[in-house]
């Protein structure tokens, strides 16, 4: 995996507005995405990462406003694009699975005519020609081209997936996002699209941005991922090795929150379904009480991404040592 | 290995200990239009029984008709065949044409979509004081009141949540509400419709452990439907396993993950996310026995013996049974390729479609 960065995310601030208060969603969050590398962005429901997404799409709209950092593409800001040119770049350079893929189709129309729409508007083909591209596109995904004439609730919810993913393809971006690609979906028809994706992502060579909250899932698939919390990165660091050592509490009980399917059956507690970050106070770690009793108290704020070894960052105050944490 | 050719009758449990028990049951939905004699079969003769004060998992893709057995056991749906028996009565029977509020009041339902199974025009309260009433739990104002805070506190919700509408909130405390709900009229059996797939990884566990403590701590039953294998293994006592509207295999949880025998079973946890997994996916290897399992017709291993006759069950342990040729006692289970290397491969290009649907291994009757 080369190591020049396509997409370079620095001190990325994202809030929301509300009446009477303010929800920092993304607090000063800082990665990168190498060409041909697959990074995943781990953390429960709330805590920014899809806003993370939507900022590099330029999605966000009113009450959400970028208020600090940089977001740079190939050198290129996107943070300045506007109009045009930032109509041009959105899926030609940087295209995105959305969360619920099986209902972003339109119920209305074919998915022949849905694919041709993308080819006419960005490349300005003729529909005859869009139609074999289409065609192209679905052999790619494993799917039978006789089914540009189907509408989507005739094919079932891993094909519609499949579908949503060649249209992300069309037009050739270096980067994908994925947010939570496969949520709706039975584990047989997850793994088959996964492993279709991770065979696509080498033989095209583009870039992936993997939003899950399935730390095993994500480390199955991703060759470097970070964890966020309350807006906050905790730990950034080579999958298999973060799986196989956490160095941050929270980490670990992302980690823990889905049962095993092997060894004794144990008692889990799961994440608290109350501490969020919805009341402005983003930001502080909720995890302190599960650090060592040498550890200064992170009650107050996350710290900043430490690198303690290269290449591997985690958010702890500096006069922890790594061998306190690595439990 | 024994084998139960006294036909497919599991255990025959002293029906007392037995809080639901379901024979037969089957249900052929019509296809087609108006006149069309065209139907498929979504559930077919299911056999099994839900222990007093035991969670029972019924594990499948989607598709494989485990919603539908939930859905039949509500009420829901009129089953083509088949009884249920609740508290010593056969429901179907005593009961012709819809649920009794005798029956309402021990069997209750949640649903997968806390988003959609609460109504958004109405308070928290709401939810709870219908099914007190009408089921003559609380007549008072105030005893309403009591009663629904009791409720809000045993499923790990505050008082004052009672005056919230749905969209104020989470995903995990609206499907707690819906759990509540169902507790409301204090039934004795809960059917749970994937209540945790919509939810969060942070709340899961926490809806998981509700559900076990009812079960230890008030002795409710629970079919808990879902396609996730670890939630079963966590909370399931006994875990059946549904393909293409047949149960292929139950036991214990704990056993039947260590040993899943049934190829459909294997197929479902080698897709399991796991990073520890030394055997890495193989596409090649998956057509196979996805192929071989979803056409049980043309399974390579059998031969004809899956067309010319229905699999009976058959005993490989305490506890745990299996219904596949594989495990008839004339073959030794040293044969059984999916374990084995065998050169018997059939190709792949002429392999289905992946996504095919297990629709066509149902038996359209015409």
């Amino acid at each position: 995996m080369s190591t020049t960065p396509i997409l370079e995310v620095t001190n990325l601030r994202v809030e929301y507005h509300g009446d009477n208060r303010q929800v920092v969603a993304v607090n000063d969050v800082s990665f990168s995405i190498g060409e041909g590398e697959i990074f995943g962005l781990a953390g429960e429901s709330g805590c920014g990462k899809s806003t993370v997404a939507n900022a590099i799409m330029r999605l966000l709209k009113d009450p959400a406003e970028i208020t600090g950092g940089q977001i740079r593409f190939r050198g290129r800001d996107l943070l300045a694009m506007r109009g045009e040119e930032l109509r041009r770049f959105r899926w030609k350079e940087i295209a995105m699975i959305f969360q619920s893929a099986m209902n972003s189709l339109n119920p209305v129309m074919t998915i022949g005519s849905q694919m041709v729409d993308i080819f006419t508007t960005h490349e300005g083909l003729s529909v005859k020609q869009a139609r074999s591209r289409s065609a192209e596109l679905l052999r790619l995904v494993s799917i039978d081209p006789v089914r540009l004439d189907s509408y989507p609730h005739q094919l079932s919810g891993g094909m519609r997936q499949r579908a949503v993913i060649a249209m992300a393809l069309a037009l050739e971006p270096s980067l994908l996002i994925m947010d939570e690609p496969t949520t709706a979906l039975d584990v047989v028809v997850q793994q088959e699209i996964m492993a279709q994706i991770s065979d696509l992502q080498r033989q095209l060579g583009f870039s992936v941005l993997f939003i899950t909250h399935d730390m095993s899932l994500m480390v199955e698939l991703s060759h470097r991922m970070a964890v966020m919390h309350s807006g906050r990165l905790v730990e950034m660091a080579d999958a298999e090795l973060m799986f196989a050592s956490p160095l941050h509490p929270y980490t670990l009980s992302l980690m823990n929150a889905f049962p095993p399917l092997t060894g004794p059956r144990v008692r889990l507690t799961g994440l608290s379904d109350s501490v969020r970050a919805t009341d402005g106070t983003s930001g502080s770690c909720s995890f302190h009480v599960a650090c060592p009793p040498d550890r200064a108290n992170c009650s107050g704020n996350i710290p900043d991404l430490r690198e303690v070894q290269p290449g591997r960052f985690v958010a702890e105050h500096p006069r922890t040592s790594i061998e306190g944490t690595a439990a | 290995m024994t084998t139960d050719t006294g036909q497919r009758r599991p255990s025959t449990a002293p029906i007392d200990d037995v809080s639901v028990r379901v024979r037969g049951l089957t249900k052929d939905f019509p296809l087609g239009g108006l006149f069309s004699r065209r139907s498929m079969r979504a559930v077919d003769n299911v056999d099994f029984d839900i222990p007093r004060g035991t969670i029972v998992a019924l594990v499948g893709e989607s598709g494989s008709g485990k919603s539908t057995v939930a859905r039949a056991l509500a009420r829901l749906e009129r089953p083509t065949a088949g009884s249920i028996v609740v508290g010593g009565r056969d429901v179907l029977k005593t009961e012709k044409s819809a649920a009794s509020r005798r029956y309402r009041g021990t069997v209750q339902m949640v649903f997968q979509d806390p988003f959609g199974s609460l109504n958004p025009a109405h308070r928290v309260e709401h939810f709870l004081e219908r099914p007190l009433r009408i089921h003559g739990k609380a007549r008072s104002r105030q005893e309403v009141r009591r009663r629904s805070a009791e409720l809000m506190r045993t499923v790990g919700l505050t008082e004052d949540m009672l005056d919230s509408y749905p969209h104020e909130l989470s995903g995990g405390q609206r499907q707690r509400v819906s759990i509540a709900r169902a507790l409301a009229v204090d039934p004795e059996i809960i059917l749970a419709d994937e209540p945790t797939s919509m939810l969060d990884v942070s709340v899961r566990i926490g809806i998981l452990n509700l559900m076990a403590r009812l079960r230890d701590e008030r002795g409710i039953s629970m079919l808990f439907i879902t396609h996730d294998l670890a939630s079963a293994r966590y909370v399931a006592d006994t875990t059946l396993v549904m393909f293409a509207g047949a149960l292929v295999e139950g036991g214990e949880s704990l056993e039947l993950m260590k040993n899943p025998s049934h190829p459909y079973t294997q197929l479902l946890l080698s897709a399991v996310p796991d990073p520890a997994r030394t055997v890495r996916y193989d596409p090649h290897q998956r057509a196979l026995l996805r192929r071989a399992v979803l056409a049980p017709t043309a399974c390579p291993w059998q031969g004809p013996d899956c067309s010319a006759t229905v699999p009976v069950r058959h005993t490989i342990g305490p506890d745990h049974w299996v219904r596949c040729h594989l495990y008839a006692p004339q073959v030794s289970a040293a044969a059984n390729p999916l374990l084995t290397d065998s050169d018997a491969q059939p190709d792949l290009d002429s392999a289905p479609d992946l996504d095919v649907a297990p629709a066509p291994t149902r038996k359209a009757t015409r």
